[in-house]
């Protein structure tokens, strides 16, 4: 799986939005991975650009105010930033199925179940009405829905919020995507529900191989289902590493501080880490390392200049000009 | 009580021994309207008989999904709402049976820290006036001497003095919800309610604030009730824990014996749902996974309420209400099979 070609290799990716207090610099120069396959987790806190990230590769963020500023977003062979907007469409909730936490790309409220999963089906794949009508039911019985012949009739109101993101799910699923975007799918719902689609999705992807990426502020989802993280900060990704050795021994800063301030289930007693200071403004382009006035490692070069993401070894890649594990800098130029 | 209306300090209290808060029985159903006449059809029976105390300088830990009725509880414990059945106490003085003048001079005593630090700031009052207006209110302190209170509050709750004639918008999730909490301290509570005070709030602020809300119990000797369906930072920052379903409460123990080993198959199911931030953990963890939605509370299942979801359910469970037993020392069920 880590040897085959990328399903989708985004890099240089940086958007802004042109707004009344200046320019946000919400997206600087992004670039990652995604393996045929794999699940990506996403972490990173409120406003530090995994939406936009995402929503700009499949160019749905609004123009304006937003401009993708420079980047490239392989997909098949073409860039999903060049290729003519009927193309994208295609590509968009077919071979790519997405699910945002922005309410107006969810469900349509005036339109069934059955009609919203069959519309996605009529855009891109070309089947008998008969046909559409089966894979819906068959999709909505896939996602765990109970009775789905009935659901298939109901408005989205007429469910609870577990099943209306079952239902998402089945829409994003429709066509069999190579990858699936799923932005916050659980942070609205109660635990037990969420754990009820935690699993819906492990089993999804093993067995339909989609490769997922999954963005989200819990670090505890992505630990049981992630293979690989990127963590972002202030617009940028500052690290990436697989599962085990992100958790086992992170090594940006603010990784480490993120960790550090989480409570454990499994655990009572220790001092919670607590990262002072808050998130970086966006209205400056990065001149230095956005987590410098936040930093307890921070030296003179944090503060001038902006570390880039540079693969440290195999497994990982790092932002930071400081090398904690040997407590000096990490590159003596 | 003095005169000046901030709470006089509790006579000889023994931590953790005596109740601060005792809840009996407490009901709070809400009347849903319908027809031609908007009369009473049905009711949300969103606090459904609870009971329990909350001893001095404790924090208990209430936890439950969303519209388990943690907020209702709250509310009605301070009576911003009045209770449909049931009593509530605070150090020795039935709440439930007093109103008016009465009330209000207990009211300094008990406080509130709320979700949504944009939401519970009015945006168009300075810092000073917002954490001031408890002071003006209960005539605590005028003058140069409230002046002086302020900025002892902001320094106590980690802002600037220069911070007091800001307004609301300045400060990020986190500083706001350092001026609510400041504004809960400021007549000298015995007891603060903190409802989801964290959850508004990114993961690295979050322990900022739970660092503080800790600093502050034991520098000002505190009472807290700490709603939240985080039970990760509950178990950090609870001594007991309450674990609330549709209304009712299904167990209430120390923290430890909670989570170690939990009585009830909702806290089982719950606790197993949350996931632990270690990979190496998470890979190996048995997870009970719940069918179905929990039930509306304007219809609870008969019987007890889980019991539509309970892998352990049998048919005495939707004919009979559990008993409240105390299984071990301290440890509290509703459950006909826990053992
Ligand atoms: N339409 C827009 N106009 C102006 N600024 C925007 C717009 N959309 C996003 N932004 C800004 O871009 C930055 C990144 O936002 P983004 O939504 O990607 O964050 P996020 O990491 O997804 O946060 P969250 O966890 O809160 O969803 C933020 O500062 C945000 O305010
Ligand atoms: N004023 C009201 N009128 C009618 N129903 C109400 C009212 N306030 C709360 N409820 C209902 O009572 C139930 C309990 O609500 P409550 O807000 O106490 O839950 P909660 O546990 O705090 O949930 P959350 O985690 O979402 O904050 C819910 O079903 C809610 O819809
Ligand atoms: S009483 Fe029955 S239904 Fe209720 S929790 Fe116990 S076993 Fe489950
Ligand atoms: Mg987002
Ligand atoms: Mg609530």
């Amino acid at each position: 799986m880590m040897s085959s070609q990328p399903v989708l290799r985004v890099s240089d990716l940086t958007t802004q939005f042109d707004t009344q207090d200046g320019v946000v610099h919400a997206v600087n120069s992004v670039s990652f991975d995604l393996r045929p396959g794999e699940f990506l987790g996403v972490v990173g806190e409120s406003g530090s650009g995994k939406s936009v990230t995402m929503m700009s590769l499949l160019r749905l963020i609004p123009m304006p105010p937003g401009e993708i500023v420079t980047g490239e977003a392989e997909y098949d062979g073409v860039d999903l930033l060049q290729i003519d907007i009927d193309e994208l469409r295609e590509i968009r909730g077919g071979k790519i199925g997405f699910i945002f936490q922005d309410p107006m790309t969810s469900l349509n409220p005036v339109l069934t179940v059955g009609y919203q999963i069959e519309e996605s089906l009529r855009i891109h794949q070309d089947l008998p009405a008969e046909q559409r009508k089966a894979r819906a039911l068959e999709l909505l019985d896939l996602v765990g829905i109970p009775s789905p012949e009935q659901r298939l009739k109901s408005y989205p109101h007429e469910l609870s919020g577990g099943m209306r993101q079952r239902v998402m799910i089945a829409v994003a699923l429709a066509c069999s995507p190579k990858v699936l975007i799923a932005d916050e799918p659980t942070t609205a719902l109660d635990v037990t529900i969420q754990a009820q689609i935690i699993e819906l999705v492990k089993d999804l992807r093993e067995t339909l191989n989609t490769a997922v990426i999954w963005i989200t502020h819990d670090l505890g989802v992505v630990a049981g289902v992630a293979d690989r993280v990127v963590v972002m900060y202030g617009g940028q990704i500052v690290e990436e590493a697989t599962v085990d050795h992100l958790y086992e021994a992170p090594q940006h800063p603010y990784t480490m501080g993120l960790l550090g301030s989480l409570p454990r289930l499994d655990q009572k007693g220790m001092d919670l880490v607590s990262i002072p200071g808050s998130p970086p403004s966006l209205l400056k382009p990065p001149q230095a390392c956005t987590f410098a006035p936040r930093c307890p490692y921070a030296f003179e070069r944090c503060h001038s200049e902006n570390p880039p993401l540079t693969a440290i070894d195999e497994t990982r890649k790092l932002a930071c000009w400081w090398d904690v594990e040997n407590e000096r800098p990490r590159y003596d130029d | 009580m003095t005169t000046e209306g901030a709470a006089a300090p509790i006579a000889s209290p023994r931590p953790y021994e005596e109740p601060l808060v005792s809840v009996r029985d407490l009901k709070k159903h809400f009347p849903i309207l319908g027809g031609f006449f908007r009369r009473q059809v049905g009711a949300v029976k969103a606090v459904d008989g609870v009971t329990f105390d909350i001893f001095y300088g404790e924090t208990l830990g209430l936890v439950g999904e969303s519209g388990s009725g943690k907020s209702t509880i709250g509310r009605v414990m301070l009576q911003l709402d009045d209770a449909t059945e049931g009593t509530v106490t605070f150090d020795g003085i039935e709440l439930t049976a007093i109103k008016g003048e009465q009330l209000r001079r207990i009211r300094p005593r008990m406080q509130m820290v709320f979700q949504d630090p944009h939401a519970s700031l009015n945006p168009r009052m300075t810092v000073a006036s917002i954490i001031g207006e408890p002071l003006k209110e209960h005539r605590a302190a005028k003058g140069s001497a409230r002046k002086e209170r302020i900025e002892e509050l902001l320094e106590l709750v980690g802002l600037e003095p220069g911070h007091a004639n800001r307004y609301p918008h300045e400060f990020s999730g986190g500083q706001r919800q350092r001026i609510g909490i400041a504004r809960a301290i400021a007549l000298n509570p015995d007891f603060i309610i903190c409802d989801e005070p964290i959850a508004a709030l990114d993961v690295s602020i979050q322990s900022q604030i739970v660092n503080l809300l800790q600093q502050l119990q034991a520098e000002l000797g505190l009472t807290y009730l700490f709603i939240s369906h985080d039970l990760s930072m509950v178990r950090h920052i609870a001594d007991r824990v309450a674990v609330l379903y549709l209304g009712k409460i299904m167990e209430l123990a120390p923290g430890e014996d909670l989570y170690e080993d939990p009585k009830h198959p909702y806290t089982r199911a719950l606790l197993s749902a949350v996931p632990v931030p270690d990979p190496k953990v998470e890979a190996t963890r048995e997870r009970i996974i719940l069918e179905g939605d929990i039930p509306s509370p304007a219809h609870p299942p008969p019987g007890c309420p889980f019991n539509t979801r309970c892998p352990m359910a049998e048919a005495r469970c939707s004919a009979e209400v559990p008993a409240w037993r105390e299984l071990a020392s301290s440890h509290w069920v509703a459950c006909h099979f826990a053992e």
